[in-house]
């Protein structure tokens, strides 16, 4: 099955990168925008196929290495469960 | 003292820090692969800079699970001395070994210049031929710098006196004019509890000798030499 794994920057984490895309986006005349905030999507795909065991083994994986919890927050979806 | 210098793929400062610890010590260090699955016998352990695995996912998240690196933090847990320098400090605190993380710097600029840092403690492996608030200038050469944690953590590294080094000015006081990158409270350097881990963004062996345009970072491998040998 797939997995999406969405990857942000906990709340109160700055993110300079945010900023300059918010800053970069004002430049090109949109206004409007705030809290503009950058992260990751990671995709996979997984030969297991009950989706509890899927989504332990996902958390493991992000624990240990596609986010780094003193500054990120993840959220796993599965599709096709 | 025997040192080993960990080589990742697309490391860069490792031959030169090679050549800081030869001059201090008189033997050329140990280079190790990243694949290796074990180190040899010594008593230094050195992480150089770089931009390991091309700083693919986060700076440092690929390397601190090469296989060298289990016996690197094994080693580390039984008292070796370990050494982490730019993105050796960025593996040491992915895999764990120091708190906290190296964030974008907050200008979102490389930042590639000399710098002043206060010598927080002289009574370290690390530091004991610096004076104590001594003030040194080296260079930092890095994208993420930005040294991070929660309130709570860095409360923690102040009360234990565990800060190894802060950006500061000339005359030593450590104020935000002179924070290059937005690290919490002017850290450019952390040991871990037992002072045997040191990582740190700036580069002592950048100018380790007059021919490089200076000597302050010299110290730190003579210090090592001094308490390791």
């Amino acid at each position: 099955m797939k997995a999406l794994i969405k990857i942000t920057l906990k709340n109160g984490v700055l993110d300079p990168q945010g900023k300059a895309i918010e800053q970069a986006l004002s430049g090109l005349g949109f206004s409007g925008v705030d809290n503009v905030r950058q992260g990751k999507l990671i995709e996979l795909e997984l030969s297991q196929t009950d989706a509890g065991k899927a989504r332990a083994e996902l958390e493991d994986m992000c624990k240990s290495l596609l986010a780094n919890t003193v500054i990120e927050d993840y959220e796993i979806e599965l599709e096709d469960a | 003292m025997k040192a080993c210098v960990v080589v990742f793929p697309a490391s860069n400062c490792d031959r030169d820090v090679a050549v800081s610890l030869e001059h201090a010590t008189g033997i050329a260090p140990e280079m190790v692969w990243h694949g290796d699955g074990s180190l040899p016998d010594c008593d230094l352990i050195v992480l150089p800079g770089g931009f390991s695995y091309g700083d693919y996912l986060r700076c440092g998240a690929m390397a601190a699970h090469s296989p060298i690196m289990r016996d690197v933090v094994a080693r580390a847990k039984r008292g070796t001395a370990v050494l982490g320098i730019c993105n050796g400090f960025q593996i040491l605190t992915e895999t764990g070994l120091l708190p906290g993380v190296l964030m974008r710097n907050a200008s979102l600029k490389f930042i590639c210049k000399d710098v002043h840092l206060r010598v927080e403690r002289n009574d370290t492996p690390f530091t004991n031929a610096y004076d104590k608030n001594a003030v040194i200038r080296i260079p930092v050469a890095h994208h993420d710098g930005n040294y991070y944690t929660d309130e709570g953590t860095l409360n923690r590294l102040e009360g234990e006196n565990l800060v190894a080094m802060r950006y500061c000015g000339q005359d030593g006081y450590v104020t935000n004019d002179n924070n290059p990158n937005g690290a919490a409270r002017n850290i450019a350097g952390i040991y871990n509890e037992q002072r045997t881990v040191l990582g740190l963004m700036p580069h002592p062996e950048r100018l380790a000798e007059e021919a490089l345009g200076g000597t302050d970072g010299a110290p730190m491998f003579a210090s090592l030499v001094e308490a390791l040998s």
